[in-house]
């Protein structure tokens, strides 16, 4: 049974997503809306990686490395305009992280008739998507702004 | 009338009544007019109509028209004696050009060549992104339409914002969240006969004074409504209220869900309602359900008894008339709260119906019309910026290619332009018949950010205001009453404001002077013809009618000669109905179909947008929306080191920054000076006698006032927001000092309502001794750290 390698690797991207969204809103934290959303988001994910490990006592986990490379490529050290645009992205792509575990769990799930599980992929989903609206509707926002006319 | 009479009777004498709100004439002269010109009050979002007495073409004087739907010939003390404001000796007659450091006379020539390359230069070298316009909602309804096609095809640029946004944008996105456009679902008349009044952060007793007076006299009357009143301070308002809920602030959802689940626990639902006409309401009970009585009393400090007596006469009601205004949409969560108000009168099927429905008020006399006509965040006519047809559509209208309007995002919101320009990417903003240096938040950094080098400012003012002082140009505008045009209030009562007197000196109006810049700027539709077609307020009037037809707010049937001599016209005013119409919605079908909404709705926590496959997915198809939201704390609280709550807000005698208001002698007199607000209990704390200067901090600034102790919760600070330093110099007293940058993620308008604050007596010798040492001692380290870091290298 493979189910405890993605059960860690959804508990470790979604640890990763909540540390990111908490360093990027005060990266940016003269960014307010960007301040204040990232530290909602952030408790978010804080809250499914407390849940998840309910499962793992269930199923087990294997430590898997691969979100903490991913935020590593994805978040940038650049400050201003361009940077905001260039973290929001790259918590975008953390976000499709998390949310593709969760659909692959939610299979594995439906295959063990494991209602809870299968209930819990659906509502932390759910927020995902939320996540992933916000940050798209911030990135659309300012990304004419940003290439077009700003210097940085 | 004497120049007193309305100053101390704020509400005038009571004329009881249910059904048929008698007249009450009132007038107020200083000379015997030769004539009277048709107008409306533009001093508050009530609109009540008047007219202008003028003697030797000056304006002497105001009189109630009787006949108006509005107020029935009444005037409260802004529309009875801010006309004198016009007459002011300060009025700017000239064009200002700033040489030097200072602003200089100069021609119209000159100051528009100026703005024109300006323009110009700054579209060539960095396109038309780095200009911004924000304008107001003070302006004509002809003028915003005017403004709306020049900013938004002639130069195309996606920042265009009113200061609508400090006052009415959430009732706009909660009424467009919740039933697909934006537009009041209500009338004033269901004042008249409602039994029960629901007025949530609403203190309409010091806000819009005839609209009062209306309550007022219903509650002398016989068939008394009940009123349930949610407001953190003891006003005017609540003390007439059955139920007065004082919560903390920042914690309006929390009341809202609570009283939510009364009202459905207690089956005091409409259930076939909710089933043929709204989507979502199980979401709601499920999301209120935990949000029970002691819950709302741990969150909100509201007793539970209080909260379900409040449910109790909010829920059984035959009818019910909502509303909220800056206590729900400056405050935290403020969609998701004024949301919650739209949830109620839908779960209980009290909407579009005589005595019921809900005022998302407005704050300003014309903010509807910036709302209606696209100057600010929306395109005009309620049309949506997402979807393809409506912008096909508007191109259609205006001649030009839709890919001329931008339309790939949202338009610019003005706390953003203010944080583009902060970083440089905006380098020129167009600011008319506003005053941002004192109404937005974080003043010291509104400041600094509009004298940076590299950001042209432009303004057009009929006063020195605290901005125009900042601009580099400002042009002479003339003002109400020297201009004719058209307005529209709360109750979507559109109103003609016919010119009585010329403007002084050179003064000019907006419209004008837009028309000016775009004649002067070539802006052309796809033909190469001039892409603003009209020379004559009148002719932008029938342009918008155009623009409007078809859409909610649908002015075809309107003219200027039907509105001149008789009442205001509530829209929509068309073939189908000719003399308006009193309620929406009265056959519960909403304008929520994903082919003619105004948006594809919003996460109300995030902020994030629906996408508009979605929307389509689960097209509502007509029926209302119930979005429910959880609570969510505010953004700061009171901690030790700021162990106060600040809340901020209005005085009757004034209108947003003074710059009327405080040219009107009755009215400067009547309120001179700013206030602190602060609890007999926090006062002793501190030491502070009542009238006795003293300091308040924040984590934004500090600003200085006398105080005023007692009529206020322990904790709980209130300062008035108005005061400004145009008329004290040297001296940082506005409100806006201490508020944050901070706004709701949905309609972006700024948290005024709350922030965490210090009070301290005012610096003694000796304090400023010590702080002077302290600078000096700080100064000292910083400067040794500084050495160390440079030796070693780090």
């Amino acid at each position: 049974m493979q189910l405890p390698a993605y059960l860690g690797l959804a508990k470790n991207a979604e640890d990763q997503l909540a540390l990111a969204f908490e360093a990027i809103g005060k990266k940016h934290a003269t960014d307010i809306d960007v301040l204040q959303a990232c530290k909602l988001l952030s408790a978010w994910s804080k809250d499914h990686v407390e849940n998840l490990k309910l499962q793992i006592e269930k199923y087990g986990q294997k430590n898997m490395s691969e979100p903490k490379q991913l935020a590593s490529v994805v978040l940038k050290t650049k400050m201003g305009s361009l940077g905001l645009l260039r973290d929001l992205h790259g918590l975008w792509l953390m976000a499709c992280e998390v949310e593709m575990c969760y659909i692959i769990v939610s299979q594995a799930a439906k295959a063990l008739r494991d209602k809870a599980l299968e209930l819990m992929c659906e509502q932390f989903c759910e927020y995902t998507n939320r996540q992933k609206m916000w940050l798209q509707t911030k990135i659309k926002t300012s990304a004419s702004q940003t290439l077009v006319v700003a210097d940085s | 009338m004497d120049e007193r009479e309305r100053i101390d009777n704020i509400w005038g004498e009571r004329t009881p009544y249910y059904n048929d709100w008698p007249i009450r004439h009132d007038e107020y002269t200083t000379d015997q007019p030769d004539e009277w010109i048709q107008s409306a009050c533009v001093l508050c979002s009530n609109g009540c109509g008047l007219d202008i007495g003028v003697k030797n073409g000056k304006i002497v004087g105001v009189r109630g028209r009787d006949t108006d739907r509005v107020n029935h010939g009444r005037l409260g003390p802004k529309g009875l004696y801010g006309w004198m404001a016009n007459n002011s000796e300060d009025r700017l007659t000239t064009p200002l050009i700033r040489k030097n450091g200072k602003l200089e006379k100069s021609s119209w020539e000159e100051a528009m060549q100026l703005i024109v390359s300006k323009s110009n230069d700054i579209i060539k070298k960095y396109t038309s992104n780095a200009i911004g316009i924000y304008n107001s909602g003070q302006l004509f309804l002809e003028e915003y339409y005017t403004i709306a096609i020049m900013a938004r095809t002639g130069l195309g640029t996606p920042h265009v914002d009113g200061n609508t946004r400090l006052c009415t944008s959430t009732s706009s996105w909660a009424l467009k969240l919740s039933f697909g456009s934006d537009g009041q679902p209500a009338s004033y008349t269901d004042i008249d006969i409602t039994d029960c009044l629901f007025l949530v952060g609403h203190n309409m007793a010091s806000t819009q004074t005839v609209l009062w007076s209306r309550v007022l006299d219903r509650l002398h009357g016989s068939n008394r409504p009940k009123l349930v009143a949610v407001d953190p301070r003891e006003t005017n308002t609540t003390l007439h209220a059955d139920v007065h809920l004082m919560p903390k602030v920042g914690t309006n959802v929390a009341v809202l869900n609570g009283i939510l689940n009364l009202v459905i626990k207690n089956g005091n639902i409409d259930a076939n309602y909710i089933n043929e006409h709204t989507l979502g309401f199980e979401k709601l009970e499920k999301m209120v359900s935990k949000w029970k009585p002691e819950v709302v009393e741990r969150v909100t400090s509201v007793p539970a008894k209080k909260l379900i007596e409040a449910a109790e006469i909010i829920g059984t009601a035959p009818t019910l008339l909502s509303t909220a205004l800056q206590g729900v949409y400056q405050s935290m969560q403020a969609t998701a709260a004024a949301v919650q108000i739209n949830n109620l009168q839908l779960i209980r099927g009290l909407i579009g119906k005589p005595g019921c429905g809900v005022f998302q008020m407005n704050g300003q006399p014309t903010a509807q019309n910036t709302r209606e006509c696209g100057a600010n965040g929306e395109l005009p006519a309620f049309r949506n910026w997402r979807n393809e047809e409506h912008i096909k559509d508007l191109a259609e209208i205006w001649n030009v290619t839709p890919e001329t309007i931008p339309h790939w995002m949202p338009s610019t919101h003005i706390m953003e332009m203010f944080r583009y320009a902060e970083q440089g990417s905006l380098k020129m903003m167009w600011i008319t018949a506003t005053n941002p240096a004192v109404s937005l938040p974080e003043l010291s950094r509104i400041r600094s950010i509009l004298k940076k080098d590299g950001f042209f400012v432009v303004v057009n003012d009929a006063f020195m205001t605290e901005t125009a002082a900042l601009a580099d140009v400002v042009l002479p505008a003339a003002l109400w009453g020297e201009k004719t045009g058209c307005f529209t209030n709360a109750d979507r009562t559109v109103h003609i404001s016919h010119k009585a007197v010329d403007p002084p000196g050179e003064a000019r109006s907006d419209l004008d002077i837009f028309l000016d810049y775009s004649e002067r700027m070539k802006f052309k539709d796809k033909d190469g013809a001039p892409l603003v077609k009209w020379q004559t307020p009148e002719q932008a009037f029938e342009a918008w009618k155009k623009c409007s037809k078809g859409r909610p707010c649908d002015y075809s049937g309107i003219s200027y000669e039907k509105l001149t001599g008789g009442s205001g016209i509530q829209w929509p005013c068309n073939e189908q109905f000719p003399d308006g119409k009193q309620h929406l919605y009265t056959d519960g079908y909403f304008n929520t179909d994903y082919n003619f909404c105004e948006g594809f709705t919003h996460d109300l926590t995030t902020g994030g947008e629906i996408p508009p496959v979605d929307y389509k997915a689960s097209n509502p198809g007509g029926k209302a929306l119930l979005l429910p939201a959880d609570y969510e704390p505010p953004h700061e609280e009171p901690d030790e080191k700021f162990p106060l709550w600040l809340t901020t807000g209005r005085l009757v005698y004034h209108f947003h920054t003074r710059t009327k208001t405080g040219r009107s002698k009755p009215l400067h007199d009547a309120a001179p000076e700013v206030y602190i607000q602060i609890s007999e209990a926090d006062a002793a704390n501190l030491g502070i006698r009542d009238n006795e200067m003293i300091k308040v901090r924040s984590r934004s600034g500090f600003m200085e006032g006398p105080a005023r102790v007692g009529g206020i919760a322990a904790g709980l600070v209130f300062i008035p927001f108005h005061y400004g330093n145009w008329d004290k110099p040297g001296v940082l007293r506005a409100a806006n000092e201490l508020t944050k940058t901070s706004w709701d993620p949905v309609s972006k308008q700024p948290h005024f309502k709350y922030a965490a604050i210090a009070i301290e007596k005012m610096d003694t010798p000796s304090k400023k001794i010590a702080a002077k040492v302290k600078d000096e001692l700080s100064e000292v380290a910083k400067t040794a750290t500084e050495k160390v870091k440079q030796k070693l290298k780090i």
